[in-house]
């Protein structure tokens, strides 16, 4: 009954009508209303910042004529009269899906498809850029329902579908006039994202760092393209080049990917608008220095339901603190002056909108700012301040009418009007009839008492003392009730259905279950008790109550630092240090560590202001390098095509992956991280330091060496799977590279010459390695492939840098001497695959004692925290001397990453990456006390004691606060266990 | 096709074709090693000791002293250190060769409720892994099936046979099942989040096994016309003579799990894995249940962990008294056997004691796998399974054996790697 009220009360305004005048006529004569609407009396909020306190506001053909607190009325005007009402701009919401079909997977086949499925467009499914919003666009009257009721008039739609998606329309919320009116703007921006298509199953590109690659070269293309250099046609670039000065909405959906959109922008100086995932606030330096407007979600979590205690002991404090901190992140980005806009995406049900707006508002933000972020900020991001989100001379006639501030949970929101049609969504001239009535009916006497809103009535009667069941409905003046008869097993009914006077009182009449009709009367005896409505208030306050706001760390998980520690100048007294130069393993020797570098190195050292630590008993050493993992990314393969040298791991790098204090705590102080080994050209590495707490781009070390990985072997040619890619054969693995290098060679002839070229990223990653500008790590495990690894480099003129894995690396250690290539490998890995079948663990002292520059990796997560014990396993298998094994996993790999002037030893003026072990640090009895990068001490045994028991503090206080918040009746969500995803080479 | 199938037979041939070393004769003569600090596994350390075994058995564990050698095989062993042998439980040696290559494993049978299946006929005596596990002090082994609700039949090796039934130390000596898990994950492919979220079949899943033992017990009691052999499999759970390994790692499926084994007369159980047997230290304990724990070398299971979890595990069970061996479980978990001495060195860097923590993989495993009368210990009248090393044995820098007997015969310490290792290294050294 209520939900078509909507449309019921919708009425069309007298001024306005449909047909469009150039449009022929065949229903009747040609009419043209040219009468103004005035509301008056009104508090109107022109814009957040300009608030008239009683004024008029005067529209006409759905527009803005006036607003203002003197505003001369026209005589041929229709008043209505909003006195204690206030006026609002309506909402708008610029990240909408509203009239467009949710795209729908395509099923796809077992195995991968690498060609794309059309011609004509651009080779890769998932850039769109052609596709245009307005072409699929049905309005839809029952959705725009739900928009209206939550203050929306305007939204920004688009096809929420694929990596570039096309134009997006701007449509008014208009459900009484058709598109020739609701189109605001039928291409008002284009849309893109990491995520693929939904419709196609080209397999590229399979990560985030491939979506970044992909949409660099696209940009390239695009240039390349408009300059006229292409001899076929390509209707996605077109697109994308017809699109160019529009608006950009970018959805990234996290803070990592907020920054890694901004990245791809920058380089082509787009400024995006960034979709953000709520969790900005976990980095709000970084977010700021993207000077990027931002659309910021509000789907905040619900409590987790933790009444099962050992359910709720697999809760991450990270988890668990997104509960407690979300709400916040809007009022954080508005302190910050990071300009955003809010959006209902994400949201379940566009009921939660206020609600959470709330919530939010709780949390901090001003009220003025939530309206800003809601009508004057999207309309500015969107261009159209002269069209929509201010109630100005000229705008759209967008407006909301309320009982009071929007933003206060008590507040009634009457109507909302749209390009000047009136929405009603609770009649504002409704009469309150809440209160007791006394009736009489037959003979009976009865009590009936009214409460609540009045379109959500309620009604209990009683009589002679009994309570009967009864049911209540009230609507534009008219009052509908049922009750039971007195005879409870009945279940038959007394109707009435009564009118209101202007006393409360209700006149009908009364139909009994023997269909006879008597007149009704019920006076009321008393309006709706205050000490009721008290009541009503409190409780809304308990449950508002917010539980205190958790501190956010860097990174904001367990361990995170509440604020970053800072480079100390540390005097190491009496240690044995291990050089891992000429001057050997010295004892009873001090290191002075000042600035960030190695100062002095000697006896008996002093220093004013150091902190002096005793190391007596204990043992220095220059941190720990593993030149192989894959920790710290969000993504390590691309694996979409036999080559991905356009993507790298420096874009995806996650600093909040607790492996990077894990591997701390290992004395870890330098670390690759490579692409995997999906493909024979993999991606480009990440050479990083584990600055806990440091944003992602701060941990790639300064002047970083340029790596890539390559791979060779079973995974390349996808033995131990369905694979359908070229290569299938160690003879294709070596072809593909001829191939590619070739033409690279072709590729920056070509460029010299200085004739016009495509841009291509693969290519100018190849030419750097022909150079000798760009160092390959090849994944490799069987002499034959690294043979001809070698050889396909010595015709193409390069080194190989290192060979990682390498377990037959025994088998040819002398042609790898004479090529001059590193091998970094595993102590003891083998047996898990056919091609380590001959993986020894005496491989690492073959190699060394033939002239390689040998180091030991990890691989893996849980090894890279104790590779002193695996650089000790050497010493066990095949007699590698101490000093020489403690190398492999410190100044071997320095050497290998070209990083060993500034580490990998303890030397004055390197680098203070050093690590104070409690034991010999090649005995399984060792741990690292203090690791320390640069005179930062990123990890101390005793801060994480400290830490330990403030993290089992602050569980216990969220679980208590999600606790109070579930039985306050807030909705909780079930406990899912969190769970990292460890990546190996062969991770997807 | 057939001309491929001889290219994959001849490639196998090649590649497995180096023998695997041969397995040493009985002992002929006693022996006796002198010198050396012997560890004995009980948690005792003689320095400078006498230790002298003949036909397979020790016959002198002491303290150095003037005895008649006269007619003994004599190995001079001062400044080195013995041990006995270390026991690698529930373990897939020798029932996977190689990962990746599918006919290469035996380990894991269809079929959820498998009792009868059984480990030892599957053991493959010739493995190039299970040789590798000789140079590191790794002698003897509990071989388990894998998979399903109910796994199967295990049974106890030792390293150096010519087959498995030369192999066998203890037949069939437990079932091993796998407690349902608390959380599952999602099916992705019906568009489920694919994480792991609480099990709702767990209670069903727990009745559908409590059922099974109702099933076996009635069948026990009466006589049976027709042997049913998953129940007959399972009998010697009531009477003793199997013990019921129950892989399981949260405190909720270890307490339901105990309450299970008593509700159904089960004499004795292990708890295999454990993660977080030790908040539940207290319940093991007053049960008598001891904990095949996971391997040292994993990660916290949890962001929010402590960094060294895995690490003090062990520790935090054995201060409470619970009876605690470790095994190798994880990926690749059969070559990483052989690191099993390393973990219990970790567990030492992490708060035990170092005779303590050799425990774990000795004495202990030794009395949870009901071999302890034999092995387990270097004490007079039990098995000469015992090694030599030049140094601290849990530490990886100096874990290099010299000898390394098993039942008083001298086993090599040569293998698939120590070949290769030797070829190549004298390639090299040849070519200098």
């Amino acid at each position: 009954m209520i939900k078509t009220l909507l449309t019921l009360m919708t009425f069309m305004c007298s001024f306005s009508l449909l047909a469009q005048e150039y449009f022929p006529k065949n229903d009747g004569v040609f009419t043209k209303n040219t009468n103004y609407t005035a509301i008056t009396n009104a508090k109107i909020f022109v814009t957040p910042t300009q608030i008239i306190e009683k004024g008029t506001l005067l529209i006409k053909d759905g527009k803005v004529v006036a607003s203002g607190a003197s505003v001369s009325i026209p005589k041929n005007a229709t008043q209505i009269d909003a006195t204690g009402k206030s006026i609002y701009p309506s909402f708008i919401d610029m990240y909408s899906d509203f009239g467009i079909e949710k795209p729908k997977r395509q099923g796809g086949g077992r195995s991968a498809q690498y060609d794309p499925s059309r011609t004509g467009f651009y080779w890769n499914d998932h850039v769109m850029p052609e596709n245009n919003a307005i072409d699929q666009f049905k309005y839809d009257s029952k959705k725009a329902e739900d928009l209206i009721k939550a203050g929306f008039g305007v939204v920004n739609t688009h096809i929420q579908d694929g990596i570039v998606r096309g134009t997006g329309t701007l449509v008014a919320l208009n459900s009484d006039a058709d598109n020739s009116m609701r189109i605001i703007e039928a291409k008002s921006a284009q849309y893109l994202s990491f995520d693929k298509s939904l419709k196609s199953n080209q397999s590229y590109p399979s990560s985030i760092m491939g979506s970044m690659a992909l949409l660099r070269q696209l940009y390239n293309d695009a240039d390349w393209y408009a300059k006229g250099n292409s001899k076929t046609k390509d209707l996605s670039i077109e697109a994308l080049n017809n699109n160019k000065s529009m608006v950009q909405i970018f959805e990234a959906g996290s803070r990592a990917n907020d920054l890694r959109a901004d990245k791809v922008g920058d380089l082509f100086s787009i400024q995006y608008i960034i979709l953000g995932g709520g969790d900005e606030y976990e980095r709000l330096d970084e977010i700021k220095a993207m000077n990027a407007p931002m659309i910021i979600p509000i789907n905040f979590p619900e409590a987790y339901d933790v009444e099962n205690a050992f359910l709720a002991a697999t809760l991450s404090i990270q988890d668990m603190r997104a509960w407690n901190q979300r709400p916040s992140n809007p009022k954080l980005l508005a302190e910050k002056n990071i300009p955003f806009a809010l959006t209902m995406h994400d949201l379940k049900s566009a009921k939660d909108f206020q609600a959470n707006i709330l919530k939010a508002i709780e949390a901090g933000l001003s009220k003025e700012k939530a309206l800003e972020a809601l009508t004057t900020v999207p309309a500015q991001l969107l261009g159209k301040t002269d069209k929509i989100g201010s109630l100005k001379n000229g705008a759209y006639a967008n407006f909301l009418i309320t009982s009071g501030d929007i933003f206060d949970k008590k507040t009634t929101l009457y109507e909302n009007w749209v390009q000047g049609y009136k929405n009603t969504i609770e009649d504002r001239n409704t009469i309150d009839i809440a209160g007791t009535y006394a009736f009489t009916l037959a003979g009976d006497t009865y009590e009936m008492v009214l409460s609540g809103e009045s379109s959500k009535l309620k009604s209990e009667i009683t009589s002679d003392n009994k309570k009967r069941g009864s049911k209540v409905s009230y609507a534009n003046d008219w009052v509908n009730i049922a009750f039971t008869t007195q005879d409870s097993t009945k279940q038959e009914f007394v109707r009435v259905i009564a009118t209101v006077d202007a006393n409360k009182n209700l006149n009908g009449k009364a139909i009994l279950p023997t269909g006879n009709e008597l007149s009704f009367f019920a006076k009321q005896t008393e309006a709706k008790k205050d000490s009721e409505a008290k009541k009503e208030d409190d409780e809304d306050d308990k449950k508002e109550a917010v539980a205190t706001v958790s501190p956010i760390t860097f990174p904001n998980n367990g361990y995170g630092f509440e604020t970053l520690p800072k480079a100390e100048t540390i005097l190491f007294k009496n240690a044995t240090v291990w050089t891992n130069e000429k001057d050997g393993i010295l004892t009873n020797t001090d290191v002075l560590i000042k600035n960030g570098k190695i100062a002095k190195v000697g006896q008996n050292l002093s220093e004013g202001g150091a902190t002096v630590i005793d190391a007596s008993g204990k043992h220095l050493t220059s941190g720990v390098i593993d030149e192989h993992s894959h920790i710290a990314a969000a993504s390590i393969n691309e694996g979409g095509q036999n080559s991905s040298a356009e993507v790298t791991i420096e874009d995806v790098l996650d600093d909040t992956d607790i492996n990077l204090y894990r591997n701390l705590a290992g004395g870890v102080t330098s670390i690759q991280i490579l692409h995997g080994s999906a493909n024979p050209i993999g991606g480009r590495s990440a050479i990083i330091k584990p600055k806990w707490g440091h944003a992602a781009k701060d941990l790639i070390i300064d002047n970083s060496p340029k790596f890539i990985k390559f791979a060779l072997g079973e995974n390349v040619k996808q033995s131990n799977w369905e694979g359908t890619r070229f290569p299938q054969t160690r003879m294709g693995v070596e072809q593909v590279y001829v191939d590619y290098f070739t033409r690279a060679k072709a590729y920056e002839a070509l460029k010299k010459s200085g004739k016009p070229y495509r841009y291509d990223t693969e290519m100018e990653t190849l030419v750097e390695i022909l150079n000798g500008e760009r160092f390959i790590s090849c994944h490799s495990y069987v002499q034959s492939e690294i043979n001809m690894f070698l050889k396909v480099a010595e015709q193409f003129d390069f080194r190989v840098n290192t060979f990682t894995h390498i377990l037959e690396g025994y088998k040819l250690a002398d042609k790898m001497v004479e090529h001059g290539v590193g091998g970094s490998t595993f102590s003891d890995w083998w047996s898990y695959k056919y091609e380590v079948n001959d993986a020894i663990p005496y491989n690492a002292a073959i190699m060394h004692d033939a002239g390689v520059t040998v180091a030991i990796n990890s691989d893996d997560a849980e090894m890279s925290r104790r590779l002193n014990q695996e650089a000790a396993k050497t010493v066990k298998y095949g007699g590698v001397s101490e000093e020489e094994a403690w190398k492999f996993v410190t100044l071997n790999p320095a050497k290998l990453l070209h990083i060993d002037d500034r580490v990998g030893s303890i030397k004055v003026g390197k680098d203070a990456d050093v690590v104070l072990w409690t034991d010999h640090p090649l005995s399984v009895y060792a741990k690292a006390e203090k690791t320390i990068i640069e005179g930062v001490t990123y990890f101390d045994l005793k801060r994480d004691e400290q830490i330990r028991t403030q993290i089992k503090k602050e569980k216990s206080q969220l679980i208590n606060d999600m606790l109070q918040a579930k039985n306050k009746g807030l909705k909780t969500q079930p406990i899912k266990k969190k769970e990292k995803e460890l990546l190996h080479c062969d991770s997807e | 096709m057939k001309k491929n199938i001889y290219i994959v037979l001849l490639a196998l041939c090649t590649s497995f074709g180096f023998a695997q070393q041969t397995p040493a004769s009985k002992q002929s003569k006693p022996i006796a090693i002198t010198g050396a600090t012997a560890h004995l596994g009980n948690g005792e350390v003689i320095e400078n000791s006498l230790i002298i075994f003949k036909d397979g058995k020790l016959t002198t564990v002491s303290s150095a002293a003037q005895t008649d050698l006269s007619g003994m095989e004599v190995i001079k062993a001062d400044g080195k250190h013995v041990y006995p042998g270390f026991i690698v439980p529930s373990s897939t040696l020798g029932l996977v060769e190689i990962d990746a290559v599918k006919a290469t494993s035996d380990d894991d049978e269809i079929g959820e409720i498998n009792p009868h299946i059984r480990s030892i006929i599957a053991y493959n005596a010739e493995s190039k892994v299970v040789e590798s596990m000789r140079p590191n002090g790794v002698l003897l082994g509990q071989i388990v099936p894998q998979g399903g609700r109910i796994s199967g039949t295990s049974s106890v090796v030792q390293f150096d046979a010519w087959n498995w039934e030369d192999a066998t130390v203890k037949v069939n000596d437990g079932i091993y099942m796998n407690w349902p898990s608390s959380f599952t994950r999602g099916r992705w492919w019906l568009g489920e989040d694919p994480g792991l979220k609480i099990n709702d079949k767990y209670s069903e899943q727990v009745d559908e096994v409590v059922s099974f033992f109702n099933e076996t017990k009635a069948y026990g009691a009466g006589d049976q016309p027709i042997i049913n052999l998953p129940y007959a499999a399972t009998q010697g759970l009531f009477d003793g003579s199997k013990k019921l390994y129950i892989n399981v790692d949260d405190e909720k499926g270890i307490t339901d799990a105990i309450h299970f084994a008593k509700n159904n007369k089960v004499q004795h159980m292990v708890i295999v894995g454990g993660s977080e047997a030790f908040k539940v230290a207290d319940l093991l304990k007053q049960n008598n249940i001891p904990v095949i724990l996971q391997r040292i070398h994993s990660l916290p299971s949890r962001d929010d962990d402590d960094y060294d979890m895995a690490y003090k595990l062990a520790n935090l069970l054995v201060e409470k008294g619970v009876l605690v061996a470790l095994n190798a479980n994880g990926s690749m978990e059969r070559m990483h056997s052989r690191n099993i001495p390393f973990y219990a060195g970790t567990a030492v860097a992490h708060g035990m004691a170092k005779e303590e923590a050799l425990k774990l993989i000795t004495s202990n495993t030794a009395k949870i796998l009901g071999i302890d009368k034999d092995y387990g210990t270097l004490e007079t009248g039990k098995s000469a399974t015992l090694f030599i090393s030049e140094g601290d044995a849990l530490d990886m820098r100096t874990n290099k054996l010299t000898h390394a007997f098993i039942d008083g015969r001298s086993v090599s310490l040569e293998t698939h790697q120590t070949e290769l290792y030797k070829r190549y290294d004298n390639k090299f050294k040849a070519g200098k």
